[in-house]
């Protein structure tokens, strides 16, 4: 099937026009609608990743023209390749589990609520396998749409304000990437680009001044996306406002635009801004790993807590990438994954007990484990794999980064980021000790029952991945790695030697001496 | 001027004007229907009218390409002057549509009200078309009368009165400053023929003070009658006196048609003194959009609210005129086209939700409008996104080329002030869907009735603001083909 990515990408659609012809009492019919929909469309996403070969190119493309008005020629340009690759399954592997978990989590408007989520995948799943930038601009600001009115209307009591701030943050963040990206285009047609293709502008040169104003408005969006310290304030709100499922996504894969959008455009798209903006951009990722720590470390509220480990992750996430070598781009990578495994399970979690407790202050709890024993059990190996355990997948992807960051001229930053690593088993060990060990006081705990089939259907999964990628990660190593080679050579400044007269390229020149493995000729 | 008569006739060419004539005479037909068929509901003459306008339309567009002047050269039907009578056929279509219902519920159900409609836009159409200073005056002042009346139209709404006398005693201010101006530039170039004054002032080399001062008080009277900032003061009482129906057409058509005309007077009269009147309309628009959407962003009454974020969306079209590119002025074609149909698409649910009284208007009045009405709520919902720009709607497209155009010309912060707008922006539409979708209703909505010509005028815009957001390349190319020829 040739336009497999297509299909995949707008099942959902089709969902969502079934779900329009169900009436909106026959709230099993729209669960069933949306649950089939979801796993349909993880099932056409398997012979991708069978079908994947493993090298650097674009594969399963599509490419037909869109638009084409004015100076303008928008294609629908897409692809996939082993940076989008696993991101894309994350999401057809996470939103049935969204689903499912929304069972008996959402009663009111049922009908509309899975809209959402399905129109929300089919905006992810575009966002990550467009390969034209106007393109991805749309899928991009599509995603905004369904998420916001989930965090609205079945959010909790802070939830306007939190689906407006979410919404504005990130809509002021990509409207000047939408400059940027008409500023990029423009410069591209002098230079005889005649469409918005990425792959055009990959071998577009743009003078290092120019370039610091575009990193700066792309690095913008995706920074608000990540989110970065200091930008990161629409996440906790967000987060503990959404119902268990927006959180869900949100977490495992909306924050994963952010940090894609770095490796797919903003990297290789302007190498010499990149350069010149690593110092900053991983002293924010520093500073947001130790300082949402601290904060997560004296919430009260479970959610929130989570929320800001998040942060914290992907604070690693950013550091991995930006030391722009393999171990650190793929470390980075596959962080990406694991936390959207671990951190959505976690939020699942946070929603089981929220769904028979209605709070989630750590103070309410105490002493579960005695009362929910297949809980518990599930709750400490996610919590492990989010801490980082060995035998985890959690490990795996920080030892990855701090490796790849060490190695590079981030090694001071790697140091300090280490430091994180133990912050985070200090404040998730402690919630978990304060939440599931201890005296089982409460008379609303004791009566608490164990998770149900459904529940731990829902977990079974991550709870195998968790492992799987610990234990034996290079499957998913494997497939990326030509591609993260190929966003190494274009993200690292080619040197003046190898550099044709063609344009004028200007290089830093402290980069050559760092980078020894930069005198390569950036080919692929 | 020395033409004779016999040369006058030779030019005549009655196929150039066949839209306005046609809508002239169902106008003439309509108001004597309205006498001799005597009958409570006025709902026929409403579809008579959309007969009407439907065959101006269809008219307008065979002559699609052929680009003929006539009147010896006072009117033109080339297709700059088509895309433009499509969209006044578009927003006077609509109107016509959704005015029944609000009409029979205010109890000012006169049928004169659409006999206005179509003079109104035989004014505009003749605005387009005019390619001389004089067309271009009397098709502004045909539009600007009639709209006086319908803005008064509600004789017993106080409201109504008082937009009706604001905007008659504004507009004819504004209509002051415009004739002086057209005075100055034929003192200056002695014709008022555009293209002729574009020879002349060619000709001049350096600009003449008293043709830029008449450009300058041109501009002013055009700046009025698309409520730019700070010529703006007019709109918001006037659009939330005015009827419902009638302040949709008033944010859309006559504001297209004054872009018609101000682009056609600036990119083909004025085109050598472009460094002196760029600048200001820079100025301009960043005032346009910056005070629209701050002051909007402040507003209960959903008219009002719609009013000053009227006002930015004008904005929006200004940076595309500051830019003055290909791309520019094809986004203005495109844009007011797709604003006519999202913002009239919004008035309709305003129109359907409203109360006798117009006692209905506040934003606080829709809460809960998505349980009780989820298909309306959601056709308003995707009018307000449109309205934001964001995709994969017509409005996003239509923003998209306005900036891109602005970035083109090297003007990069217009755009990143254009797209700033275009965020606050966002926060008072979201406000909308809070109250629709994120609040219970405070009381009980009622029966909320949807009459068949509201349906369609829903479904019509509905339909054709996400489609022009997916496939917008047809008409976008149209658009470009449209400003070619000035």
């Amino acid at each position: 099937m040739s336009n497999i990515l297509s299909v995949m990408t707008f099942l959902p659609i089709l969902g969502v026009l079934l779900l329009l012809f169900i009436p909106k009492e026959s709230k099993g019919a729209l669960r069933g609608v949306a649950m089939l929909t979801t796993i349909a469309t993880f099932a056409v996403s398997l012979p991708i990743l069978t079908g994947f070969q493993t090298n650097a190119d674009f594969q399963f493309v599509e490419n037909v023209p869109w638009i084409a008005a004015g100076p303008f020629a928008m294609r629908y340009n897409i692809g996939i390749d082993g940076i989008s690759l696993w991101l894309v399954i994350l999401t057809t592997f996470i939103m049935p589990i969204a689903v499912l978990s929304t069972w008996t989590a959402v009663e009111e408007k049922v009908k509309a609520y899975m809209i959402c989520l399905l129109l929300l995948e089919t905006g992810m799943l575009g966002a990550f396998i467009s390969l034209d930038l106007f393109l991805f601009y749309i899928f991009w600001e599509v995603m905004l749409i369904p998420m916001y009115f989930m965090i609205g209307i079945w959010g909790g009591k802070n939830r306007i304000y939190a689906a407006v701030k979410f919404f504005i943050y990130t809509m002021v963040g990509s409207l000047l990437m939408l400059v940027a990206l008409i500023y990029l285009y423009f410069l591209g047609t002098k230079a005889g680009i005649t469409d918005f293709s990425l792959l055009h502008f990959f071998d577009l040169k743009v003078d290092p001044a120019t370039q610091t104003w575009l990193f700066l408005a792309f690095a913008l969006a995706f920074a608000i996306k990540v989110p970065m310290f200091p930008l990161h304030t629409w996440l906790p709100d967000a987060h503990t406002e959404a119902p268990t499922a927006g959180s869900v996504i949100l977490a495992a894969i909306m924050l994963k635009m952010g940090t894609y959008g770095y490796v797919r455009f903003a990297m290789p798209l302007f190498p010499e801004a990149t350069h010149q903006f690593t110092p900053l951009i991983a002293t924010l990722a520093v500073i947001g790993i130790i300082y949402a720590a601290l904060v997560a470390m004296v919430q009260e509220d479970v959610k929130k807590l989570v929320a800001y480990s998040s942060v914290a992750h992907l604070g690693f996430v950013m550091l991995g990438v930006f030391s722009l070598n393999e171990q650190g781009v793929v470390g980075g990578m596959l962080q990406m994954l694991n936390h959207g495994v671990s951190t959505g399970a976690l939020f699942l979690i946070v929603g089981f007990i929220y769904e028979r407790r209605h709070t989630r202050l750590i103070t309410d709890f105490g002493g579960l484990s005695k009362q929910m024993p297949v809980f518990a059990t599930i709750f400490m190996i996610v919590t492990l794999s989010s801490v980082g355990l060995p035998g985890t997948n959690g490990f795996v992807g920080e030892f990855l980064i701090l490796i790849g960051a060490f190695e590079s001229s981030l090694r001071w930053y790697a140091v300090i980021a280490s430091s994180g690593v133990i912050f985070a088993a200090v404040y998730m060990l402690w919630m978990f000790q304060r939440v599931m060990f201890g005296e089982l006081d409460n008379p609303k705990n004791q009566v608490l029952k164990d998770l149900n089939l459904r529940e731990i259907a829902i977990m079974v999964p991550l709870i195998v991945l968790i492992f799987v990628m610990g234990v034996y990660p290079n499957p998913f190593i494997e497939k990326m790695t030509p591609s993260v080679q190929k966003v190494i050579a274009k993200a690292r400044i080619e040197p003046v030697a190898t550099a044709k007269a063609v344009a004028p390229v200007t290089v830093q020149p402290e980069a050559a001496p760092a980078h020894p493995a930069a005198e390569k000729p950036a080919g692929h | 001027m020395d033409i004779n008569v016999a040369q006058l006739f030779q030019t005549i060419n009655l196929a150039t004007i066949m839209p306005e004539i046609i809508l002239s005479v169902m106008a003439m037909a309509l108001l004597l229907v309205n006498v001799f068929v005597p009958s409570k509901s006025k709902g026929y003459l409403a579809w008579l009218s959309l007969a009407g306008l439907v065959a101006a339309g269809y008219t307008a567009a065979t002559g699609w390409g052929l680009n003929i002047p006539s009147f010896s050269g006072s009117v033109v039907l080339d297709n700059f002057a088509i895309f433009f009578k499509l969209i006044f056929v578009v927003a006077a279509g609509l109107t016509v549509l959704i005015s029944d219902q609000y009409m029979e519920r205010e109890g000012c159900n006169q049928g004169e009200l659409y006999p206005l409609i179509l003079f109104t836009t035989v004014g505009m159409m003749l605005m387009a078309s005019g390619t001389d200073m004089m067309t271009i005056f009397l098709g502004l002042e045909l539009m600007s009368i009639s709209l006086y009346v319908l803005a008064g139209f509600n004789r017993a709404n106080i409201k109504s009165n008082e937009s009706g006398l604001k905007y008659f005693l504004l507009g004819a201010f504004s209509t002051g400053f415009l004739l002086y101006g057209m005075a100055l530039v034929y003192g200056a170039t002695g014709t008022t023929r555009i293209a002729k004054i574009a020879e002349a002032a060619a000709k001049m080399g350096a600009p003449d003070t008293m043709l830029l001062i008449g450009a300058l008080l041109i501009l002013t009277g055009f700046a009025f009658k698309i409520a730019a900032v700070p010529f703006h003061m007019w709109t918001p009482d006037v659009y939330e006196g005015a009827p419902t129906p009638i302040t949709a057409l008033m944010s859309t058509g006559p504001k297209a048609a004054g872009f018609a005309a101000f682009l056609r007077m600036f990119l083909v009269a004025f085109p050598v003194m472009k460094a002196d009147w760029s600048d200001l309309i820079w100025i301009m628009a960043v005032l346009t959009m910056t005070v629209g959407n701050i002051i909007a962003l402040r507003q209960d009454n959903i008219k009002r609210m719609l009013a000053y974020s009227s006002i930015a969306h004008a904005g929006y079209a200004l940076v595309g005129f500051a830019a003055a590119n290909t791309t520019g002025t094809a986004g203005i074609l495109f844009y007011m086209l797709t604003y006519a149909f999202m913002n009239i698409g919004a008035f309709a649910v305003v129109v359907v939700l409203g109360k006798q009284g117009e006692s209905n208007g506040n934003v606080q009045d829709f809460a809960g409008l998505a349980h009780k009405r989820p298909a309306l709520a959601a056709i308003m919902t995707l009018f307000l996104f449109s309205l934001a720009g964001i995709p994969p709607t017509a409005g996003f497209i239509g923003k998209f080329y306005l900036f891109s155009a602005a970035v083109q010309e090297g003007y990069v912060w217009l755009a990143i002030i254009g797209v700033l707008n275009s965020a606050a922006s966002v926060y008072y539409y979201l406000r909308v869907m809070v109250f629709m979708y994120m609040k219970p209703a405070e009381e009980e909505f009622g029966w909320v009735k949807v009459t068949a010509p509201i349906t369609l005028a829903l479904v019509v815009a509905g339909v054709a603001t996400l489609a022009l957001g997916i496939v917008p390349s047809y008409l976008l190319q149209l658009a470009e083909t449209a400003v070619k020829l000035i």
